[in-house]
């Protein structure tokens, strides 16, 4: 899963400090339930990302859980306050314990 | 003879009907019956959320349950003194009845995301926002699902 790579957007990069700042990101990833059954009637492994964090200047701004009810290919929209500039980090953390990672970077003037 | 295959057919059709209605009676109480109660509750730590201030944006029909967009917002100052710090999801619905919680802190800036979640059928979503002063409040909307997500 190493090689997904996320897609993410920020409403804008150059911002005063104290601007909010929209982040949308999506990343591919099936989400899968554990409820579901294969063909042969066999339970289908539960395989989700279960949390997601976003760090920016490695502070953390915002972050959540996801249960299997959040759908495939999750999408994530949410805002946070710029303080000074530095990497926006994307953290999506899967069952397998492997981490899905995107960055952005802002500038605050 | 043909008639007594048809009191047959119709006694074991009748027969049939009721077992799938017993069914249906004892499958009903435990599909409103997951865990959602039980998550809020734990989530609360046993109070009562208060009405207001979260506002739960999702469509009144959803065509297809495998992804019906969900915004929630909380009205917050969101300073240091007053802000919201988690927020819960839960469907009633769901064969499980957590959906996502979203933590947030002052440096959100505004307690505010949105994402696209799974429902299986028509249900309750309800979510609960828990301030820094460990005061909760919630709001839920009933969404109809035409088609039912969680596959099977």
């Amino acid at each position: 899963m190493a090689d997904v790579k996320p897609r993410i957007k920020l409403d804008r990069k150059q911002v005063k400090k104290g601007d909010l700042v929209e982040v949308k990101a999506l990343v591919s990833h099936v989400m899968e339930t554990g409820q579901r059954k294969d063909s042969a009637g066999n339970l289908v492994p539960r395989k989700i990302l279960n949390k997601f964090v976003c760090t920016v200047g490695g502070k953390e701004v915002f972050s959540a859980d996801f249960e299997p009810a959040v759908s495939a290919n999750p999408y994530i929209q949410f805002k946070f306050r710029a303080q000074e500039s530095g990497p926006v980090v994307l953290t999506w953390i899967d069952d397998d314990g492997s981490n899905i990672v995107g960055q952005e970077s802002i500038t605050v003037s | 003879m043909e008639f007594t295959i048809n009191r047959r057919r119709a006694l074991a059709i009748a027969a049939a009907g009721a077992a799938a209605a017993s069914l249906g009676m004892r499958v009903d109480p435990a599909g409103a019956a997951n865990d959602t109660e039980k998550l809020i509750r734990k989530f609360t730590g046993g109070k009562s959320p208060a009405e207001g201030r979260v506002s739960l944006d999702l469509p009144e029909i959803a065509e297809n349950g495998n992804t019906v967009p969900m915004t929630v917002s909380v009205e917050s100052p969101m300073t240091a003194e007053a802000h919201v710090t988690d927020v819960l999801v839960v469907a009633d619905g769901n064969p499980r009845g957590g959906v996502v919680t979203f933590h947030f802190s002052p440096a959100s800036g505004v307690a505010e995301a949105n994402t696209r979640i799974r429902l299986a059928t028509t249900q309750r979503v309800t979510a609960v926002a828990k301030m820094n002063d460990g005061s909760f409040f919630a709001a839920s909307k009933e969404v109809k699902v035409t088609i039912g997500g969680c596959g099977g």
